[in-house]
This record gives structure tokens, sequence and C-alpha cells, in this order.
């Protein structure tokens, strides 16, 4: 190597120019790129929501959502209503439906509520929204919330479609960076299945939720009313994640439940 | 190999082998120890490795001679943080399924010590098609690795190959597990990988003598 790239002030001079090239090309590349994202990442949650509430191309085993070509017309007509609940210390504020919400807030769609900035307000001792999906399914009312939470070792979210009773009529998780093999299966079909008809309401109306839970002696998870499910092998941080996810954020939704029942 | 000089063609085979980048040169160890659970994952990390190997060896051989040596490292970071970065927002934009099976390798890519090392033991030195060849033998040995690993502790862990149930139902105890047989839950666990990689040096040793160090 000759002297010359061993100088300080080349060594400076190189440094700036590869900053601003590289800096440019990575913001170029971003912003040229980020309409086509954000429009897969809207049709994402559409799939997710319809997922849960059942609609979904699913064959024995995998996981298929309805098609991104069928995906707008099948969430305006699936999902009857988007509800909005402004929330504080347990109590509904405010109930909104899709149009007051948009009126409000920039025509924003309720469901690209950004769940963990809500979770920030809440936690500033704010209120916060809780965003509601109506539809049906076999003829009756499904509610899908959505919830999100920590696994292992990055963000862990999903959708969970009830009934009026908080029966659970479907789910669906996804995580942003679990362990291959391991906390990545809450993504898959027969982690997902488990939670179907699981209950999260004691006999008396009180909210208990859901546990993750090892050695459950119920591996084909018949029992539906054990608040447990079988966890997964090798994933008990994402595992847990799952239950306190699920406990926290569903127990919110418990007095718009409440409401419907009177 | 009409295509290749035979010089070449061994910047190609050696690092299958001879020179595997995990066994011999013991690099990329982290990455083979995090996503071998299962078999589709090592496969993607594989070709995911192989693309910024190949790439990122040709851009640094390039770069070579307008790198400053003091801050050589950084810059070579650098070239293969954006690569990675370039092609998963690439992916995120017109592949969206493919970008979130992706997503949890992207971390694992940058930190790749393979790449790092071949940057600076080959590429730094050497000419872009050489180092091109290079990248590709060296993320090849990787692969195979990977794919060895990932096939013995799928198999004997979850009873699956990518996915598919090869030893029969464990729940319904159809197939193999009708005769007791159970998954073994510890092959899933990082552990176990760093296990078979120690038997697969052992048995490269063994079969080739001029490999063991004293």
């Amino acid at each position: 190597m000759s002297n010359k790239t061993d100088s300080n002030s080349y060594t400076i001079i190189f440094a700036i120019v590869m900053v601003i090239v590289v800096g440019s090309l990575l913001a170029f590349t971003a912003s040229s790129l980020k309409p086509n994202i954000k429009e897969n990442e809207r049709m994402e949650k559409q799939q997710n929501i319809l997922y849960a509430m059942g609609v979904n191309e699913n064959e024995e085993g995998s996981i298929t959502f309805i098609s991104t070509e069928k995906v707008a017309e099948a969430f305006s007509t699936k999902i009857s209503e988007q509800i909005v609940l402004e929330v504080k210390d347990g109590k509904i504020l405010k109930e909104m439906n899709r149009d007051e919400f948009m009126a409000a807030n920039n025509n924003k769609e309720p469901y690209l509520i950004d769940i963990k900035k809500q979770q920030t307000r809440a936690k500033n001792g704010k209120s916060r929204f809780l965003p509601l999906f109506k539809g049906q399914q076999e003829g009756n009312t499904v509610y899908v919330a959505p919830i999100r939470g920590n696994g292992l070792w990055d963000a862990i979210w999903g959708y969970v479609a009830l009934d009026t009773d908080m029966i659970i009529k479907g789910v669906f998780f996804d995580h942003a960076g679990e362990t291959p093999g391991l906390g990545a299966n809450i993504k898959q079909r027969y982690f997902m299945d488990d939670f179907y008809g699981e209950k999260l309401l004691t006999e008396a109306g009180v909210f208990k939720g859901i546990t993750v839970a090892k050695g459950n002696n119920d591996p084909k998870n018949e029992d539906k009313d054990d608040y447990e499910v079988d966890a997964l092998a090798g994933a008990t941080i994402t595992g847990d994640g799952v239950s306190a996810m699920i406990k926290k954020d569903l127990k919110l939704y418990l007095p718009y439940f409440k409401n419907l029942k009177k | 190999m009409g295509l290749l000089s035979k010089k070449d063609a061994k910047l190609i085979t050696d690092p299958l082998a001879d020179n595997n980048p995990i066994t011999i040169q013991v690099l990329g160890i982290c990455s083979a120890l995090a996503i071998t659970a299962e078999l589709k994952a090592s496969l993607v990390m594989g070709i995911a490795v192989l693309f910024v190997l190949g790439v990122g060896n040709v851009v640094i051989s390039l770069m070579r001679n307008i790198i400053p040596s003091k801050i050589r490292i950084i810059v070579q970071l650098i070239v293969v943080a954006s690569l990675v970065i370039i092609v998963d927002q690439v992916l995120k934009a017109f592949a969206y399924e493919l970008s979130k099976t992706l997503s949890v390798f992207i971390g694992l890519i940058i930190t790749n010590c393979i790449i790092m090392g071949r940057f600076e033991a080959f590429a730094l030195g050497n000419g872009p098609w050489k180092s091109f060849l290079d990248g590709i033998g060296n993320a090849l040995g990787y692969a195979v690795i990977l794919l060895i690993v990932g096939f013995f502790r799928e198999l004997l862990g979850s009873g699956t190959l990518f996915g598919i149930p090869v030893l029969g139902d464990p729940i319904e105890k159809t197939g193999l597990y009708a005769t007791g047989y159970e998954n073994n839950g510890f092959m899933l666990m990082p552990p176990m990988a760093l296990i078979i990689v120690g038997l697969i040096i052992w048995v490269q040793r063994s079969r080739n003598k001029a490999l063991i160090e004293d």
C-alpha cells in the first residue's frame, strides 16, 4: 500500500466521502421504495386480521393468507365495523366508529393504529386507543383485537378473534426476530390452532387469560377449560411473552365485552 | 470446469472441504449455532451469505487500492451493512413474503465473521474475479456445514425435514413413534449444533491427517 493512503488527511477525506456516498445511497433506496413497502405492510395487516377471523386460504397444516389481490375487497366486506375505544385506567372514555375516528385522526384507518405507540401512551398515564374489528364467523359475531408484547429477542404481536363471551375463535401471531425452529414457531399452525375455543373468562366472568404452559398433560389440547395451551419446546421466554400479551392486552377490552352482555 | 483455470477452481473447491470456513477456519460459528434448528432456515441463510459474500468481496476488491489501511475494518463493515440493508429494502418492496422469512437473518449476516474474515484475508489483496470465486467458495462451504447440521437437528429434534414430517406423527404415535421412539428436544438447543460441528470436525480430521494441528 502506498504512503498516500496512509496519511491522516487522506483517511479523513475518504471517510467523509464514503459516509456521504453510502448515506445518500441508502436514503435514496429507502425513500424511493417507501410507498411500496407501506402498501405491503398495509395489506399484511389486513391479511393478519382476516386470518385471525378465519378468512384465509389454509390447506392442511399450512398458513396461507387470503391473496393480496383479494384482500382489500375481503377486508371491506368481511369486517362490518371498525370500532375504536378510547380507554384510560380500565375505563372506556369514548367509543368511536370508523368515520368518527378517521375524522378526528387525519383520515387514518383504525386498523393502522400503531399498538406500540398506544402502549407507550398508556404507560405515560395518557388515554389510549383500542381498535376492534367486528365480523361474522359461522353466523356468530366475532371481534378481532390486536395484541403486542415482547418475546426473547424482539417484539411479538398478534390478532385474536373473540366471540361475545370472550372465547377465542382464532388467533394469528407474528414476531420480529424470534429464533427459527424455536420461538419462531409461535407462527406455526399447530401452535396457533391450539388457541381455538380457549376461554379467557372464568365462570364468574373474571378475566383469567391463557397461559402457555409446559407439561400441562394436554398435548392435543382437548381440554378447553384449563386456561392453558401446550408450550413449544425450547421457547420458554417466547411462550411467556405470548401469555403476557394475551393477559395484558386483552384484559383492556373486558369492559367493552361486559357492556355487550348488558 | 473448462471455464476456470485450475487455480481458480481451487478457490471454490478448497473452502468446501480442506479449508472449510466453519470446520477449519472456525469462522461463522455463531450463526451456525443460532439458526440450524431447521433445514429451511439453514438453506435461506446459506443463500443470503452466498449473495452478500460474493458481491461484498468484489466491492472490497475493487476498492482495495484506495481504502486507507487505518480504517479498513470500518469500511468493510459499512460495505456489508449497506449491501444487506439495500437487499432487505428491495425485498420488502417487491418480495414481501420472502423478506419476512429473511428478517431474522439480516443482523446475523452483518455480524457474520466469515464475511469480514474473507474481506480482510482475501479481497483486500486480490483482484475482483478471484475475490468473487473465493466469496462463492467460502459461502458454499459455510452453507454445506449449515445444511448438514440443520439436517441432523431437525430430523432428530422435530422428526421433520423442511417442515415435512418424515418419521410419523409424534402425537398420534404413528410411523417410527409407534415403536416408542421420541423426538430429542435437546437437539433444538443451540449447544447441540456445537456438538454436531465438533463431530464433523472429528470425522474430517480423522480422514485427512494433514488437517490436524499440533
